[in-house]
This record gives C-alpha cells, structure tokens and sequence, in this order.
C-alpha cells in the first residue's frame, strides 16, 4: 500500500465514523429541538400542577407526572432489595460452578429478553388474577373485588420484574470490580465473610449498585406496555390514594393523546408539552442518580 | 572455652507432612517444617515452588481458593489450627498476614489501622485511638502520618501503604505475621525501612516471610527454608544456608545458579 492509499483509507476511515457518531447525536438533537418548539409555548405551571380538562383538550397533566412519580418509586424500592441480594448470592456465595448459580443467570438473561408486553400480560395473570384474585377470595367480602383489579402495586411489581435483570446485572458487575486483594485483607485481619460484605466490599460496590438503579428507574419510567392491563387508567378525576389505586402515567397519556384525540389539532401542542415534561423527567432522574453516583464514588475513592 | 549450644527455640508453628493440593495438583508436597517462637523464617525458592502456598496454608488463606484441599498436620502452639475449638476467623486473628501487593481499603489511615479492632468488636473510641498509635509507632509509620489519620490511605507512598498494612496487622496483636514478599513491589529505601521494622517486630512476633530476594533473606531471617517443585529442600540456620547448604540444590539457587 502506498503512502497515498494509506492516508487516503485513515482520511476515510476516520470520516465514516465521525459521521456515525455526529448522526447519533444530531438524532437526539432534533428530536429535543423539535419537543422543545412544540411544547414550549404550551408549558406553564398551570400545565404541571393542573389535571386534564374538557375530554383532555385543554387543563395539564399533573396526574400523570404523579402516577409516574410514584409508580416508579414504588417500582424502585421492590426491585433493588431483590435484584442486590440476588446478585450477592451469585457473586459472593454460590459456589463455583452451581447449577443453582446457572439456572438462575440462565433465568436472569432470558428474562432481560422477553418483550415488555409479556410482562404485562404476565403481570395481569399473576399479580391481578392469581395473586390479587386469591388475596380477594380470603380478604374482601364476597362479590367485591378489591385486590384482584388493576392497581399502582400490580403495576410497580410487574416492573420490578421487567427491569430485574438490569440490577442483577450492575450488582454483579459492581461486586466483581471490587479487588480480591481487598476480600483477602479484611479476611486476613479476622473479619467474617458478612463483615467483609458490609465493610469492605458494598462501600466501593455502592456507585455500581447505584448505576443499576439509574438504568431500572430509566427503563421502568417509560416502559408503557407492562402497565396497560395491570394498573394505568385512561383518566381519573382523582389522584391514586392507596396502592390498590389505578393511576395514570406520562407514557400511556402519550399514547392516549395521540390516538384518541377527537381533534388532532387542538391536542397536539399538548401532545408535544407532554412528551417534553416526559423527556424531562426521565433526564432529571438520570441527573439526580448520576449525581448521587459521582458523590459516592468520589467518597470511597477518597477513602472516607 | 566451648560456646553453650542454645537450646532449640521452642516452635511457635510447626507442619508435618503438610501437603496441599489444587485440584489433582499438589502445590505442596510432604512438608514438615518448625517455625522457632520469636524467630524469622525465610522461605525461600523459584517462582512457583509451593512457598507462598505454604504460607497461606499457615493463616487458612487458602481454603478461600476453590478446589483447594490440605493434608497432614498445622499446629499452632502444639494444637492443630484445623481443631474445632479454633474456627478460621479466630485462627487469622491470632496469625497475621501481609501481602505482596499493599492493600489498604479505600479509608481513611485511621480506619485501616483500626479496621480489625473494630470487626473484632471494639467499640470504646479512646481504646481504638490507643491501639492505632501503638500499632502506627510499632510499624514505624507514626510520625510520618500522626497528622492525617483523617485522610486516604491511598494518599500515601507506596512504601508508606505496605507499613500501613503491617499496622494494620499488627493492630489486633498477632502471634505470628505471615509476610508475602512484602518488600518486592518498593524502592530500596523503602525496602530498608521494612527489613529494619522486622528487626524489630521479631522480639513480639514469629515471623514467616516469603522471598525472592536473596540478601533479604540473609538481612533478616534466623532460619531459612528452601522450596523446590512443591518440596522442602532444606531448612537450617540462615548463615548455614548461605554459606554451608548441605544440598547441592540449595547451593546453586542460592549462589544464582539457577532461579
């Protein structure tokens, strides 16, 4: 290859994949650019803190960002208990090699595959009609359903299941980036197995478990599918007051916005507010997490 | 006039026909060997020849790696460290270890020092400072950080950090130190102030330190033990082993022969 050939494929090489790269964000560009024009004009406190009006054309949709809020939440706070000590069973006490330990990351990788609305079909047949239908048989009077029905519970669970995988998977990460050099010196000074967990390993673990909980509440906060049958509503004159409440959600009043609008044009700058406050708050969970993850992770790498 | 032949130290640590293997594999093969109270052992020999396995047999650091078993007999003051009245954690306590690799957690040098008081179960604020200080002083790392106790550890030089584990393992008052080539990663002034610290530690402590560095052994050990394939060569007083091995193995490793 001569010189010219030479710098002519580095030129070209390096042209194909600046551009790649420039394509990816020029996408995310003109999707934010064009959800900002539309929405703008549109957003005003009335618009967060108010509930929809006049069949959805006209009022805000704070019960929607409320839903959402607190359906995540609530999602948060059942995955991550389950998906850390899952991922500190397989990494620190399974033994090398366990068909236990295989199964269950066999369990964990085709359960990160199965598309989303089978986790709401999922979540209606067990959580509604097996377990919320059985709680109703023992519990409520006969003739009245009150845990057997779509509700915030059912829905946060069949997100807990979905976004599972995501923690398992940071957890177990996290834990084996933690030095065995450190395993073995806490070991070494007499501490216990458990003590050397608590102490030594979850500290430097904490920024990767957090990371895990980022990408959970990332995912589990748009995800529309899993909760079409197991607890969102297409509208509520009031906000959701137990867990046995339906909701409604920022992604699902998208969707209803979107197809069943009596008049297109006088939804769509609602439409388009909506989906910013949707962007919004996704990007400010990812922030908020991201921050509390650098503020950890500069803790332990400081040593205190 | 005849000079009194001393009376054979008492042994601290003693293994007979230890053998340890990894799988199918020993590592170790038949070794008995007593390790004097008060005393250093070197043990000395090529890369892969069963010495650091030895010595993490002596602290049970090596029922950690799976696959790993051990046959024949470790003693601890004359009772075997595999007894049911003496568990692994409570065995570490008594036998202390230092790595090749210092390791301080990613703590304040405060918290290091104070790490094995603390799982021990050490509350009492005044007590857990105490122990610190001695412990810094007695690695000789005190004056050097009696300032920042408050700051990283990772702060620190790298022959400062190895100090700081000795520290650390001397702060729950060991018996014995286990010491993996615990200078090979520092510079020789650092080396120095390591191989001094051992003069010292050694009239508290039986110390065990595994080497490649030949005039380190002979700096600091009272009796050295040469490793080949598994096997124990030949132990016997340093200077005799330096200067007068009885094995022509032994001659050649430590002539340079081979290595």
């Amino acid at each position: 290859m001569s010189v010219a050939t030479r710098k002519a494929a580095g030129a070209g090489l390096f042209a194909v994949t600046g551009a790649a790269a420039l394509l990816v964000v020029a996408m995310l560009v003109v999707i934010l650019v064009d959800v900002a024009r539309g929405g703008a004009a549109r957003l005003s406190w009335e618009f967060l803190s108010a509930a929809p009006e006049e069949g959805m054309m006209a009022g805000g949709i704070f019960p929607a960002i409320y839903g959402t809020a607190v359906m995540t939440l609530m999602m948060t706070v059942a995955v991550m208990p389950v998906g850390v000590l899952t991922a500190v069973y397989l990494h620190e006490y399974a033994p090398a090699r366990s068909r236990v330990a295989g199964a269950v990351r066999v369990a964990i990788n085709n359960l990160a595959g199965v598309p989303s609305i089978v986790f709401g079909l999922f979540g209606l047949g067990f959580f509604i009609q097996f377990v919320g239908g059985g709680l109703d048989r023992v519990l409520s009077e006969p003739g009245t359903v009150t845990y057997g029905k779509p509700a915030l519970l059912w829905a946060a669970l069949t997100l807990a299941i979905l976004t599972l995988p995501v923690v398992i998977v940071a957890t177990e990460e996290a834990l084996r980036a933690v030095p065995r050099e450190h395993r073995d010196a806490s070991l070494a000074l007499g501490a216990t197995k458990s003590q050397t967990l608590v102490r030594v390993v979850f500290p430097q673990a904490l920024p990767g478990i957090l990371t895990g909980a980022i990408l959970a509440v990332a995912r589990g906060a748009g995800e529309v599918a899993p909760i079409l049958f197991t607890g969102v509503a297409y509208f509520l004159p009031e906000l959701p007051n137990s867990a046995w409440s339906q909701f409604m959600h920022l992604g699902y009043h998208v969707y209803v916005l979107a197809t069943q609008s009596p008049d297109v044009e006088a939804t769509r700058p609602l439409l388009y507010a909506t989906v910013f406050v949707l962007l919004a708050l996704t990007f400010a969970l990812n922030l908020l997490a991201i921050s509390i993850r650098t503020r950890t992770r500069r803790k332990a790498a400081a040593g205190h | 006039m005849t000079t009194p032949v001393p009376a054979p130290a008492p042994a601290k640590m003693e293994t007979r026909s230890l053998e340890i293997r990894y799988g199918e594999k020993p590592a170790v093969k038949d070794v008995s060997l007593r390790l004097p109270d008060r005393q250093v052992t070197a043990l000395i020999g090529p890369s892969g020849c069963g010495k650091s396995t030895f010595l993490r047999a002596l602290n049970r650091m090596n029922d950690l790696i799976p696959g790993a078993s051990a046959d024949g007999e470790i003693l601890l003051d004359d009772k075997s460290i595999y007894a049911s009245h003496l568990d692994a954690v409570e065995l570490r306590r008594r036998v202390g270890m230092v790595f090749q690799k210092s390791n301080p957690f990613p703590k304040s040098i405060f918290e290091n020092v104070a790490y094995g008081l603390k799982v021990g179960g050490l509350k009492d604020r005044a007590a857990l400072a105490d122990r610190v200080e001695r412990s810094l002083r007695g690695a000789a790392l005190w004056d050097e950080v009696k300032d920042r106790l408050g700051e990283s550890a990772l702060g620190l030089s790298g022959g400062q950090q190895q100090r700081l584990c000795i520290a650390r393992a001397l702060a729950i008052e060991p018996e014995v130190v286990l010491m993996d080539e615990p200078a090979s990663a520092l510079d020789p002034i650092a080396t120095a102030k390591i191989e001094d610290l051992i003069h010292e530690l050694k009239a508290r402590y039986t110390i065990v330190i595994v080497t490649h560095n030949m005039q380190q052994a002979a700096r600091v050990s009272d009796q050295t033990a040469f490793f080949y394939m598994g096997e124990l060569v030949e132990v016997g007083p340093t200077e005799q082993i330096f200067t007068n091995p009885r094995q022509q193995r032994t001659e050649d490793y430590v002539t340079g022969k081979f290595g």
